[in-house]
């Protein structure tokens, strides 16, 4: 029973009222983003002697102080905070689009055939993520990032750090420790570069395929995709430690890599999804069936579960072995508030309510339950990044407000943007994919 | 002993051609009581009007039962019933269990699925299936219909068969 379909020439169409609305909830968060730099700022003059409590318990830990943080994090270090960790997220969300098509050229997947423009127009963050990461970096490095601090390398002075120190040639090589982290600079430009330069590459033969078919450029770009898993297995690990775990300098998991990219990977999916879901909705995606709904669906559940079984590999070592230089970290994460009830709050949001709630096969196969689904765990990754980033600069002293909600929503509204702003701007549906016959009649 | 039961049975060389036909005969208002192939025919489920096996309920309660037991005995062994300090954790301490936990619900839903399967679908030892045709285990599409539950005669259905493209129409009786 094969079906002959002819492929609707589709092109999405970014309509006014949607860039409005896109448009106003950008505002709002910039609004919500400065009432909560005024609240902040306020409150922080009226606690300043609980601040200089939490201080003095943060200084309990070796090296955990630097001179600033000795009338507590300032109001600057809270909004870079929110600004790292929301580019890191979003980073994220961009190179998964680009990771998501090479996985299915790598598997030769004909599944997901109708719907691999919906990636494609979100791999094009990725250049934005970069710049932003390299502003974000040289504006608040002393901030963000304790190694950056050139005393804790001064054998002379009463700040040096021996752990930091010997961990220096990994940020600042070839330089001396405690000048220009080159080798930290390098390799985000690199990662950058290199995953966007993948990027234009496999769009180029994505498109061209479009006015030329052929299987021609399926095998190029299957190629490059091959190519470019290789180095995104390597790189997205050293970017996790790098943009990640070098936050908390003194400690380290080697599950970390692992950690972040099945973080990155699932939010990733759930974008994916919520996108074809509301594309679907809005009358676009004809090929698109309850068939290939499901597959994504199962995507979301296998990989909610795939970084459950990452945190729990990660949580479950370090707790057993109670390590202090290893436990430390969930301490801090489970002391104080947001950080304690955001570490419970995670396991829900983004294990129990996917797993239980995309169980049934129905679930996965209708886009109402995907579009409950899919924020959910992008909402619980959010949070899930905040708790990895938050904690290592803010220590006891993180807030989670008007600053930080705000954030999210202008970075979200800009992903949003350009995110759609690029899918008007080739056919939404692949013209000649040679695999599209066999998308359409999937079957499962 | 129970009552004759005789049959028609068609075999068909092609799964298109069988899975037309089938289509096609239920269509004409034909009863098939089932079709047996050497390889599994995409879609033949649902052609014949299959309802979705309730099966992985069954995987769902067996796996929450094995979460439960794991959980609750590993609890009352190492909490209470012989209270030991491993590691310097507490008696009771959730996360160590998770790992059992994880395998029993694996174990006991994929025993739990086996065992449902092998009971719903009547198998046991030195139970020996009725083989309509022996060429259905090689390379065959082989359809079973019950005359005893159809209305027309077996001429007519014999006839819808030909024309839906088998290439044989055999009787059986039982």
């Amino acid at each position: 029973m094969s079906n002959h379909t002819q492929i609707a020439d589709e092109h999405f169409v970014f309509s006014a009222s949607l860039k409005r609305q896109i448009l106003i909830t950008g505002i709002v968060g910039l609004v919500l983003f400065f009432l909560g730099v005024f609240l902040a700022g306020n409150s922080s003059h009226e606690e300043h002697g609980s601040g200089h409590a939490s201080a003095m318990v943060a200084s309990v830990e070796k090296g955990a102080t630097a001179v600033a943080e000795e009338h507590g994090p300032s109001l600057m270090t809270r909004i870079y905070t929110s600004l790292w960790h929301n580019n890191v997220f979003f980073a994220g969300i961009g190179i998964i689009g680009l990771f998501f098509i090479a996985i299915q050229y790598a598997a030769q997947a004909g599944w997901s055939a109708p719907i691999k423009r919906i990636p494609l127009a979100v791999g094009h963050w990725i250049p934005i993520a970069g710049a932003l990461m390299l502003v974000i970096w040289f504006a608040g490095n002393h901030d963000l990032f304790h190694w950056t601090h050139s005393d804790l390398y001064d054998k002379s002075s009463a700040d040096y750090d021996e752990i930091i120190d010997g961990k220096g040639g990994y940020f600042f090589w070839p330089l001396a420790s405690g000048s220009f982290p080159l080798f930290f600079i390098l390799r985000l430009v690199l990662f950058f570069g290199i995953w966007f330069m993948f990027f234009n590459m496999i769009k180029k033969q994505m498109l061209q395929e479009d006015l030329e078919g052929g299987s021609q450029h399926w095998l190029t770009a299957r190629k490059y995709s091959a190519i470019f898993l290789v180095f995104f297995a390597f790189s997205s690990s050293v970017a996790a430690w790098d943009w990640v775990m070098s936050i908390d300098t003194h400690w380290f998991s080697t599950m970390m890599g692992w950690y972040v990219f099945a973080s990155w990977w699932v939010t990733g999916l759930a974008v994916i999804t919520l996108i074809v879901s509301f594309l679907k909705d809005a009358g676009y995606l004809k090929m698109v069936n309850d068939n290939h709904l499901h597959d994504l669906g199962k995507f979301l559940f296998g990989f909610s579960v795939f970084w459950t079984y990452i945190w729990f590999s990660q949580f479950m070592l370090i707790f057993y072995a109670h390590i202090p230089e290893e436990t430390v970290y969930f301490i801090q994460r489970r002391e104080v508030a947001p950080y304690s009830w955001i570490f419970f709050t995670n396991l829900i949001l983004n294990f129990v309510l996917p797993f239980l709630l995309l169980m049934p096969r129905d679930a996965k196969r209708k886009v109402a339950m995907l579009k409950v689904v899919c924020p959910i765990i992008i909402v619980g990754h959010w949070f899930d990044f905040y708790n990895m980033i938050t904690p290592g600069i803010m220590k006891y002293s993180g807030g989670l407000g008007l600053l930080e909600i705000g954030l999210a929503l202008v970075f979200g509204a800009a992903f949003l943007f350009v995110v759609l702003n690029s899918l008007t701007k080739f056919p939404l549906v692949a013209k000649q994919h040679p695999l599209m016959q066999e998308s359409m009649n999937h079957h499962i | 002993m129970s009552e004759q039961k005789n049959y028609l049975v068609g075999i068909f060389n092609d799964e298109d051609v069988l899975l037309d036909a089938v289509h096609g005969i239920r269509e004409k208002g034909v009863k098939i009581e089932e079709v047996y192939s050497p390889f599994p025919v995409h879609g033949l489920d649902e052609a014949l009007g299959y309802r979705r096996s309730r099966l992985p309920i069954a995987a769902f309660l067996f796996g929450m039962t094995g979460t439960i037991l794991a959980l609750s005995t590993q609890i009352w062994m190492l909490g209470f019933d012989w209270p030991m300090i491993i590691g310097g954790k507490n008696h009771a301490s959730i996360p160590p269990f998770i790992p059992v936990t994880f395998e029993f619900t694996v174990l006991l839903s994929a025993f739990g699925m086996v065992g449902t399967f092998f009971i719903v679908s009547d198998l046991k030892p030195y139970k020996w299936p009725k083989l309509h045709d022996i060429r259905c285990t090689d390379d065959k599409h082989v359809m079973a219909i019950n005359l005893g539950s159809n209305k027309l005669s077996k001429n007519d259905i014999s006839d819808i068969l030909k024309k839906a493209g088998a290439e044989e129409v055999n009787e059986k009786s039982y």
